[in-house]
């Protein structure tokens, strides 16, 4: 496993008065596909959010390839190589299939070859040049959620935090994703990620951290975590205990 | 026919210009006016319509800011400034305003906002009234002069009425180049999720407030251009009515569409002045016309062409499915 590219320390934050993250600490080796799983409310989504600098740390801090980034803008942490895919559907349904990639560089300074990375991004995603001058809306979920993920690569992120890729496709449009997901860390790039089908993506992860409270509960490989009978029973909805017996 | 279809357009589009330029010259003093109210009011509209139509922020000040230009531009013009100062005052000081404006807009949104933008159109008027020795109060400010273009006297109504036009024109190349570039894309993105625009490095804050300050900018340079077409200005044209016209004129003619604001100005300056010959029952019919508009295509005249060409080409695609099907079926 290579080094840690991310590193979150001691988070304490949330909404208001309200605090979610108490003390979360984890860190994300480089090329790996990790899953930070754990039942609602344990804080997962948070922690993407205050990563991202959407949401305001308390206490912590947060690091990135060596460099503390804590509370940064988005638009820093975009040309510092994180991005973020948000829950749910993420497209611009009136704009076509290229802008809605073209906006995936906005943040980016003058510098960027923008129709190159446009290509470059195509390129990995056929059924998107196919459809490129159409309008957003008409793809179907699954090419919708490709959508999202080929926007996120136009500034080759180093590191990708992608929050429930699998809400709402079906199971053959899950796998795609999966499957995109695993050559993106083939390719290098780092896949932190958020998902309630713990199962289904615990098995194409490297690492599998299990947050509760808003705390760390664990770390371990992603394989070790499925097969705990405790992990079963808490977050796998009992499946684990059923498959050992 | 995509192919066709632009060219089409091209040719359409230099049809209307020309007729824009040659047809007026047959018009009288009274129908000039009108045109060159449209044109103005045109400006106006479209910088609203970047606000609300494009950028999803809702107005209802667009009015005071055509009031701050032609404010702008009739006291500098009367003190001897040239048409062109004045109008680069006019831009600086509703961009100014405008931005000011915009920060409501980071805290309140809808119909808060709404109000918040209603009560500066109201202060706007407040000022304009009663702050007399600067703005003439009540009896306004008169003799305001026309420019002289490249030594050209604008005096009479069809030149003043091609400055208008030219205005418009380079207006609308302006917000032609803005909505195609990254910065039309990200007032998009504004108006369609500001979390997505976020996440994807877009400043919400800066993009909401640059929103404001753009279509205010506009409104100034309306400002600017009425007050030497009616060569009088008193606080009256600029009170709620008119920004609640300029947002008629986005809705009608389709909001976050670049020809919207040039249609609903039509509707709104034109259609009266057309339906006229009706005598006393004018306005009624101008009001009944404009709600059954709205209650048929609540998305605008150019919702209406946008719906069709939508049905048009989910059947082609249908088609398009259909025959590549019957063709996999055959081989198989």
């Amino acid at each position: 496993m290579g080094d840690p590219i991310l590193s979150v320390h001691n988070l304490v934050g949330g909404y208001g008065k309200m605090t979610i993250l108490n003390g979360t600490t984890f860190a994300v080796p480089q090329a790996t596909i990790t899953t930070i799983i754990g039942p609602n409310g344990a804080g997962k989504s948070t922690v993407f959010k205050t990563i991202f600098g959407l949401l305001k740390l308390r206490e912590g801090k947060i690091s990135f390839a060596g460099r503390d980034v804590t509370n940064l803008s988005q638009r820093a942490l975009l040309n510092a190589g994180i991005c973020y895919v948000p829950q749910g559907r993420n497209i611009f349904p009136e704009l076509s299939v290229r802008h809605n990639i073209e906006l995936g560089g906005v943040s980016a300074g003058k510098g960027l070859d923008l129709p190159k990375r446009i290509e470059a991004a195509l390129d990995l995603f056929p059924a998107l040049r196919r459809k490129s001058t159409q309008q957003a809306s008409t793809l179907s979920g699954g090419e919708q959620k490709q959508l999202e993920i080929a926007r996120s690569l136009l500034l080759e992120p180093k590191l990708v935090l992608i929050d429930e890729p699998s809400i709402g496709l079906s199971p053959l449009m899950v796998q795609q994703t999966f499957d995109i997901l695993k050559s993106l860390r083939d390719r290098g790039v780092t896949i932190l990620m958020i998902e309630q089908n713990a199962r289904s993506a615990l098995e194409i992860s490297d690492i599998g951290i299990v947050l509760e409270l808003g705390q760390t509960r664990m770390i371990d490989g992603a394989k070790r975590i499925l097969k705990d009978p405790r992990i079963g029973q808490l977050f796998l909805g009992g499946a684990m205990e059923d498959n050992a017996a | 026919m995509t192919g066709f279809a632009k060219p089409l357009k091209i040719a359409l589009g230099l049809v209307v210009i020309a007729g824009l330029i040659v047809i007026p010259t047959n018009f009288n003093r009274y129908g000039l006016f009108i045109l060159s109210q449209w044109a103005v009011m045109t400006i106006a509209a479209m910088g609203l319509n970047l606000t609300l139509g494009y950028a999803g922020q809702v107005s209802l000040a667009q009015g005071a800011f055509v009031g701050i230009g032609a404010y702008a531009a009739a006291i500098m013009t009367t003190h001897g400034w040239p048409l062109p100062a004045a109008i680069v005052v006019a831009i600086a000081l509703s961009f100014a305003v405008g931005w000011v404006l915009g920060y409501p807009a980071l805290r309140v949104q809808h119909h808060y906002l709404a109000f918040v933008t209603l009560a500066f159109s109201t202060l706007a008027f407040l000022v304009f009234r009663n702050e007399s020795w600067l703005t003439g109060g009540i009896y306004g400010i008169s003799n305001i002069p026309r420019p002289h273009i490249f030594g050209l006297a604008t005096n009479k109504p069809l030149p003043f009425y091609y400055v208008c036009l030219g205005s418009l024109a380079i207006v609308s190349l302006a917000v032609w180049w803005l909505i195609r570039s990254p910065w039309g894309r990200a007032f998009m993105a504004l108006r369609e999720n500001p979390l997505r625009a976020q996440s994807l490095g877009i400043d919400t804050r800066r993009y909401t407030l640059m929103a404001f300050a753009i279509g205010s900018a506009l409104g100034g340079v309306a400002g600017a251009l009425y007050a030497p077409l009616t060569q009088y200005i008193d606080p009256v044209p600029f009170n709620l009515s008119l920004s609640l016209d300029l947002l008629m004129m986005v809705i009608v003619g389709g909001a976050g569409f670049f020809l919207g604001p040039f249609l609903g100005a039509m509707i709104a300056v034109l259609l009266p002045e057309w339906l006229r010959f009706t005598e006393g029952y004018y306005l009624m019919l101008y009001a009944v016309a404009v709600m059954l508009l709205l209650i048929w295509s609540p998305t605008g005249i150019l919702g209406i062409l946008d719906r069709y060409l939508a049905e048009r080409r989910t059947k082609t695609a249908s088609a398009l499915r259909a025959v590549a099907k019957s063709r996999l079926e055959t081989v198989q």
